[in-house]
């Protein structure tokens, strides 16, 4: 047996090592070093009217509010739009956007297609905000509470099932807390 | 009862798979006629089984039976029949079932059209793919069976995923699973090559019919879902490097490069441990896929429904398999002898070329799409790979690629002499890049860079097919006597080439000369693009057997002349309370119009998007001829011819002499 007749085996049971642990990780899950504090200041422009700021303080107007990373280029955003216009219909929660490295006509174009369920959207053109924010990638939901602390974050697209099982216990438990 | 019975039946074409798996093995290795002669009855009758099996649950479906789990998740009784019975691949038990079920058609296939094989090497490849099968048909049993009951039974069921019901994926599974599976021959015939220790160019010749029909599947396969995302999912696009896509692009460049490599090791017997490697990396592709797919370690748009399980399941089936067959490829491929030495420049090298361009393509595109899992797995953070890493990576290795073939098939084996080669094509040179520039610039009136090589490549590839074509012709009396004297392999690669050279001149010209525009419309509203008149006559309504909808129509018309009625909707699925966008095509040869209805905008104005998509249907129509031109090249008389013959040394001399 001449040694690098092996390399193929060797690099295959490496891999099979790394999806033996891939395995037990669950890719919409990632602790945010944030949670629990307070959320990371910013201002930006509203997408709709760039005199206008939107701000962090806007967070603090609601006793939860949803903080939701969008933008128009991103595949999953599209499919979790729907659940999220749902969302907005019913009232329930406010839902603040933060349109994430976008281009503002498309952003706005994608709103006016699709419909917009943000009460706001802050337009970060460079990403910026998003880093503070520890922004993975796109799309992402922070829960915030009225003292503006992230209470939880949901990486990847919101999902009825995500909402039923921890954002709506913790969006209640969160208004009892709150009286 | 019946589906306890099917239950049953699946649970019985296990066992026979472990007999087919074992006996026949046993039998080659020590030379047992009754055990080797096992092989073939149990690979029928295990497919039989399989049939009445899959057949089961699909009247399960038929009947509406909703005591059934996977019927009560997957269907309803106001869905068409239509998309009763391909609901049946809808979900991941279903699916699996129609896998196991193909798998068993090859093997039986395997088993009828190998007569003339020697007895153990059918023995052996057959036992090898029972071996698998029990792999797939244990998987189905144990964590994802089919026949599961609910009690109480529901009402009714929960309806099939609205983006499943559409022509395009019933038979996108079956064809992409076609492939998959039909990767297993090529498989089973390197393993038993290998341990039989008859890695000749016999082996080569058998392997190369099934590999080219496995691929050809595979072609039509991922050109049907590519088709599927672009009139179903609204926005367009027809290829998003999304994991799923990899999962079978994967298979498809490996058992490309494969192909190529098998007609080195058929005709020169060089090269033989590489193809074998190549043929156990194209199927285990295929079970990676399977395991990226189903397990969930990674996220998709594809979401199955996954179940740690079932992800521990198919990584251990992944291990046993491909883990096995690389041992056996270390332990025995170092005594097999490549005979051949061929100088720099000969067919030889256009083929390793061409292997070596394809296995770096896999290899770049299997990092980007695990990359993200090897992060996690590492604890180094969570990334997402998207597009422009794999444009960036693709794009430039398929140039090269394009550019090699077009002078591989015109080269000689063994030596070559540039003069030769550059006295041949140097009209070829000259016409791509002529019309390379002027032909997008008299189409377009604008060139881009990346868009005169696109056009040169391609030209450059159909000229030199053309010259080839007419070098192999010329020697008879006349030129058409010449042409209708080439085999069908011959043309088999050309058109499977041209098939390549027409695909890229979609890929270029609709990437970069589609326009598009978002917009506001009332009823009345016009649009001028891409020199057509699009009119927006408002919006009705419409329904179909499960959903409702809102239907606007758009008139289209060019120089005052009617061109096209387009309907899109917006569809709301009444079970699953799930939005969808059909989107209104009219499709032509050189260009597609394409309009996608958004939101309503009040006062009786919509969001619309209309597309001017110049070319794109090309890409899909590349497709067709490579699937063609496999066809062609699976049924040259060759392969029968050998059949009949035992050695063969004769006929592939006079071949080599033909082919040359």
């Amino acid at each position: 047996m001449k040694a690098r007749y092996l390399i193929p085996l060797v690099v295959f049971l490496l891999m099979i090592g790394l999806f033996g642990v891939g395995l037990k990780l669950d890719p919409s899950k990632v602790p945010s070093p944030l949670i629990d504090k307070p959320a990371p200041q910013f201002s930006l422009p509203d997408l709709h009217d760039r005199e206008k700021l939107v701000d962090t303080a806007v967070l603090r107007e609601h006793k939860v509010s949803l903080f939701n990373v969008w933008a128009s280029w991103c595949v999953a955003c599209r499919q979790e739009h729907p659940f999220l216009m749902e969302l907005a219909r019913s009232g329930d929660v406010p839902i603040y956007g933060l349109n994430y490295k976008d281009k503002r006509p498309d952003a706005i174009n994608w709103l006016n297609r699709l419909g917009d369920p943000y009460t706001a959207s802050a337009f970060d053109e460079e990403g910026r905000v998003g880093i503070d924010w520890g922004v993975y990638g796109v799309p992402e939901t922070f829960v915030v509470d009225s003292k503006g602390v992230i209470r939880y974050k949901q990486i990847g697209p919101l999902t009825e099932q995500a909402w039923q099982e921890t954002i709506l216990p913790l969006i209640n438990q969160i208004r009892a807390e709150e009286g | 009862m019946l589906p306890e019975i099917g239950n049953f039946i699946l649970i019985l074409a296990m066992t026979i798979a472990l007999a087919q798996g074992i006996i026949p093995l046993v039998g080659a290795a020590r030379g047992i006629p009754g055990w080797v002669a096992f092989a073939r009855p149990a690979a029928w009758v295990q497919f039989l089984l399989l049939v009445m099996s899959f057949g089961i649950l699909t009247h399960a479906f038929v009947v509406n039976d909703f005591s059934v789990a996977y019927v009560a998740n997957n269907s309803n009784s106001a869905l068409p029949l239509m998309y009763r019975i391909s609901a049946v691949w809808g979900g991941h038990e279903g699916s699996l079932l129609l896998w196991v079920m193909l798998m068993g058609g090859w093997s039986a296939a395997v088993g009828l059209f190998s007569k003339r094989l020697p007895p153990e090497m059918v023995a052996r490849v057959l036992a090898v793919m029972g071996l698998v099968g029990v792999g797939f048909t244990s998987f189905v049993v144990f964590t994802s069976n089919p026949f599961d009951r609910y009690f109480p039974a529901p009402m009714d069921g929960r309806d099939l995923n609205p983006l499943l019901q559409d022509f395009g994926l019933i038979v996108h599974p079956p064809m992409l699973y076609m492939g998959y599976v039909g990767f297993s021959v090529a498989f089973a015939f390197a393993i038993a090559a290998l341990l039989g220790g008859r890695l000749d160019a016999a082996w080569a010749r058998w392997s190369r019919p099934w590999t080219i029909v496995a691929w050809l599947f595979l072609t039509l396969g991922i050109a049907l879902g590519s088709w599927w995302a672009y009139y179903e999912l609204g926005w367009g696009g027809w290829w998003f490097w999304d994991p799923v896509e990899n999962a079978s692009f994967l298979p498809w460049l490996v058992g490309t490069a494969l192909m190529h490599s098998l007609a080195v090791s058929e005709k020169r017997s060089t090269f033989k441990s590489w193809t074998v490697l190549l043929a156990i990396f194209a199927f285990s592709l295929c079970l990676l896929g399977t395991f990226l797919v189903r397990s969930g370690v990674l996220t998709s748009v594809h979401a199955f429904a996954s179940d740690p399980t079932r992800g521990v399941y198919v990584l251990m089936l992944l291990g046993i398999v491909v883990g096995v067959s690389l041992f056996i490829y270390a332990w025995r491929a170092p005594q097999v002898k490549s005979a051949g030495n061929f100088a720099l420049l000969s067919r030889e090298t256009f083929l390793l070329g061409n292997n070596v361009l394809l296995v770096v393509a896999t290899a770049t595109i299997l990092i980007g799409t695990i990359y993200p899992l090897i992060l996690d797995a590492l604890e180094l953070g969570k990334i997402s790979v998207g597009p422009p890493y794999f444009n960036a990576v693709f794009v430039p290795l398929m140039i090269p690629l394009v550019i090699a073939l077009g002078i591989g098939p015109l080269s000689r084996w063994k030596q070559d002499s540039f003069e030769r080669l550059a006295k041949m094509l140097r009209f070829a040179l000259l016409a791509s890049l002529v019309l390379g520039v002027l032909w997008p610039w008299l189409l377009f009136g604008q060139l881009d860079f990346m868009v005169v090589v696109g056009a040169t490549i391609s030209i450059w590839l159909v000229c030199s097919i053309l010259v080839d074509l007419y070098y192999r012709s010329r020697h008879k009396s006349s030129l058409w006597k010449g042409m209708t004297s080439q085999p069908l392999s011959f043309y088999g690669m050309s058109l499977a080439h041209m098939g390549v050279a027409i695909t890229v001149i979609g890929i270029t010209f609709s990437s970069y000369y589609s326009l598009e525009k978002d917009l506001r419309m009332a009823p009345g509203d016009e649009l001028e693009l891409g020199g057509y008149l699009f009119r927006f006559d408002g919006v009705r309504d419409n329904h179909g057997p499960n959903y409702t909808a809102t239907e606007g129509v758009v008139t289209v018309s060019k120089n005052g002349e009617h061109v096209a009625t387009l309907h899109t909707q917006k569809r709301n699925y009444t079970v699953q309370q799930m939005p969808m966008t059909e989107a209104g095509i009219d499709p032509g040869l050189f260009r597609d119009l394409y309009i996608a209805m958004g939101e309503p905008l009040g006062d009786g104005g919509w969001a619309m998007r209309i597309y001017y998509k110049p070319f794109v249907r090309w890409i899909w129509l590349g497709s067709l001829f490579m699937a063609f031109g496999g066809i062609l090249a699976a049924s040259d008389r060759r392969y029968r011819l050998m059949a009949k013959r035992k050695a063969g040394l004769k006929a592939d001399a006079k071949l080599a002499v033909q082919e040359s």
